[in-house]
């Protein structure tokens, strides 16, 4: 299987704090990557270095094997192929849901209004929000809202999706609307690299498990491997922290 | 959401009692409302019409039969002023959103004009408004250049437009800047170029937060262009000093005032409503 994404050495800092050192990853089609890590471990640093939010200070981050930290190649063509979703959704206020989804189809992918709202409105019937189309985000529950951040990112049909802990910012009860959607993705067959403290979800839908610290994978494996019996002192450790806390 | 019951409710004894309580608490507020507004009010009325020079004023300032007669005058000069913000504020707009825009950009080609359009704000944010008036309005012709208008009308429109752009851009540009990194982020990693995070994203959210303070500016803009009045321009400030004058009665003054009043509190009044209206259909931070 070819991979999609492939890391390289790749370091970043920020002034003296060094926030990846030396980290590499290979993440085949189809697969979903879980990075899972202390806050502070690097995982959102790692998601936006990919993204090109951030610029790395060394290394290389191969798309399909073409080289995106190529200072050469252009950012926006490279962004077009990724899909982002944040922990603080970060959808637009002023626009309803439907145009929310539909701006980077019409704007960046030159689609027509009605193709674009086709697309959105058959995305949001599969997730049962084809009642909100019309609603500004404001007016949505935070599980809805991070949905329909989702489904933004899937219009424009990224060959990976990068999702930054998408369920931190909701109460338990909406997490799992929202984790059912990432669930039925990966049965799509999407590939994707995911940033999460959900260890039970993680489990189920995980084919690599990465365990961050201070900057580096410090353990990976299968989910079973690493969450279940983690070989590293400092996995033990953290999923130990995690347990106490009540998320595993 | 919940269900609602369609059975009979009646309400409960306490929460009559509530009601009626409410009901005099209410009562005894606008009892009190009522008596300090006129104890206030009337204090100021007895010590304006008792003081002693208070039938002079009466004469000079409120002399209805006057007023009427420099109304038709005063209203000639108010409609200069109303001309002057209209195309003066589409001016402004526009070059304040030039401005903005180019004091928000990264793109290297255009930074000559970064620093430019940041001296152009220095400049005219800082001097006072009515020397830039003085300065363009005597200044210019004397230039003596081909081809620009020695109209006092158009030089005053000029010289209220470059200082109320800056003013303008800056607030636009505070509009910009309080947007969240993480809205750019966003549309960023959707694809969408910086020029089009800008239109789509950034300045539309950004002139939704800056509409109440340019409207404070779109009614400054239309007291201030009374200003232009000291290049001897016929506008409604200029109409009524000339009838004053004349009489000595002051009286055109206070209708010049009044009629600013006339179009100024009802602008505010709208526009705080329209705010209002636009912030509870979207509900939306941006509108804030």
């Amino acid at each position: 299987m070819a991979n999609v994404l492939e890391l390289q050495s790749v370091r970043k800092a920020f002034g003296s704090e060094v926030v990846l050192n030396n980290l590499s990853l290979q993440v085949p089609e189809h697969t979903a990557t879980v990075l899972i890590g202390a806050s502070g471990s690097g995982k959102s640093t790692l998601l936006r270095c990919i993204n090109l939010l951030e610029t790395i200070d060394d290394g290389q981050i191969l798309l399909d094997g073409l080289e995106i930290t190529d200072p050469a190649i252009k950012v926006d063509d490279v962004r077009r192929r990724l899909g982002m979703v944040f922990q603080s959704f970060n959808l637009f206020p002023h626009k309803t849901v439907l145009e929310n989804i539909t701006l980077a189809p019409v704007k960046v992918q030159n689609k027509s209004v009605e193709e674009a709202r086709d697309i959105a409105k058959k995305l949001l019937s599969r997730f049962d929000l084809a009642d909100k189309a019309d609603q500004y985000p404001d007016r949505l529950s935070g599980g809805q809202q991070q949905r329909v951040a989702i489904i933004r990112s899937l219009a424009v049909n990224p060959r990976l999706l990068l999702l930054d802990e998408i369920t931190s910012a909701l109460d338990p009860v909406l997490v799992n609307e929202v984790l059912s959607i990432v669930r039925d993705l990966k049965h799509d067959g999407m590939t994707m690299v995911l940033a999460t403290h959900e260890m039970g979800f993680a489990t189920q839908v995980a084919d690599e498990v990465c365990f961050l610290e201070s900057g580096n994978i410090l353990e990976r494996g299968s989910a079973e491997q690493v969450l279940k019996n983690p070989s590293n002192p400092k996995t033990q450790e953290f999923l130990k922290r995690v347990h106490q806390a009540g998320r595993l | 959401m919940s269900e609602k019951k369609t059975s009979a409710w009646s309400p409960s004894s306490r929460e009559l009692e509530r009601r009626a309580l409410r009901r005099k608490l209410s009562r005894k507020q606008a009892i009190i409302a009522a008596v300090s507004s006129i104890l206030v009010l009337g204090t100021l009325t007895i010590i304006l019409i008792t003081s002693p020079g208070w039938e002079v004023v009466k004469a000079t300032f409120f002399d209805i039969q006057y007023g009427k007669e420099v109304f038709p005058t005063v209203v000639k000069g108010l409609w200069i002023n109303l001309q002057l913000t209209f195309f003066g504020g589409l001016a402004i707009g526009i070059i304040a959103m030039g401005l903005a825009l180019l004091r928000t950009t990264k793109s290297p080609a255009l930074t000559p004009f970064r620093f430019l359009a940041t001296a152009y704000v220095d400049i005219f944010r800082g001097a006072p408004l009515i020397l830039i008036i003085l300065l363009v309005g005597f200044g210019v012709p004397a230039l003596r250049l081909q081809g620009i208008s020695s109209n006092v009308i158009v030089l005053g429109t000029i010289a209220v437009v470059l200082t109320y752009s800056a003013y303008v851009a800056e607030v636009i540009r505070s509009g910009i800047l309080s947007i969240h990194p993480s809205q750019r982020a966003a549309a960023r990693s959707l694809g969408l170029t910086s020029g089009q995070t800008m239109r789509y994203v950034v300045l539309p959210q950004a002139l939704r937060r800056v509409v109440p303070p340019l409207l404070n500016d779109f009614v400054s803009l239309l007291k201030d262009t009374g200003l232009v009045s000291i290049l001897g321009v016929t506008d409604a400030v200029r109409a009524a000093q000339i009838n004053a004058s004349r009489t000595f009665n002051y009286t055109p003054y206070v209708v010049a005032a009044i009629l600013f009043l006339l179009i100024t509190i009802p602008m505010t009044r709208y526009t705080d409503r329209a705010i209002r209206q636009r912030t509870q259909a979207q509900n939306s931070e941006g509108a804030i």
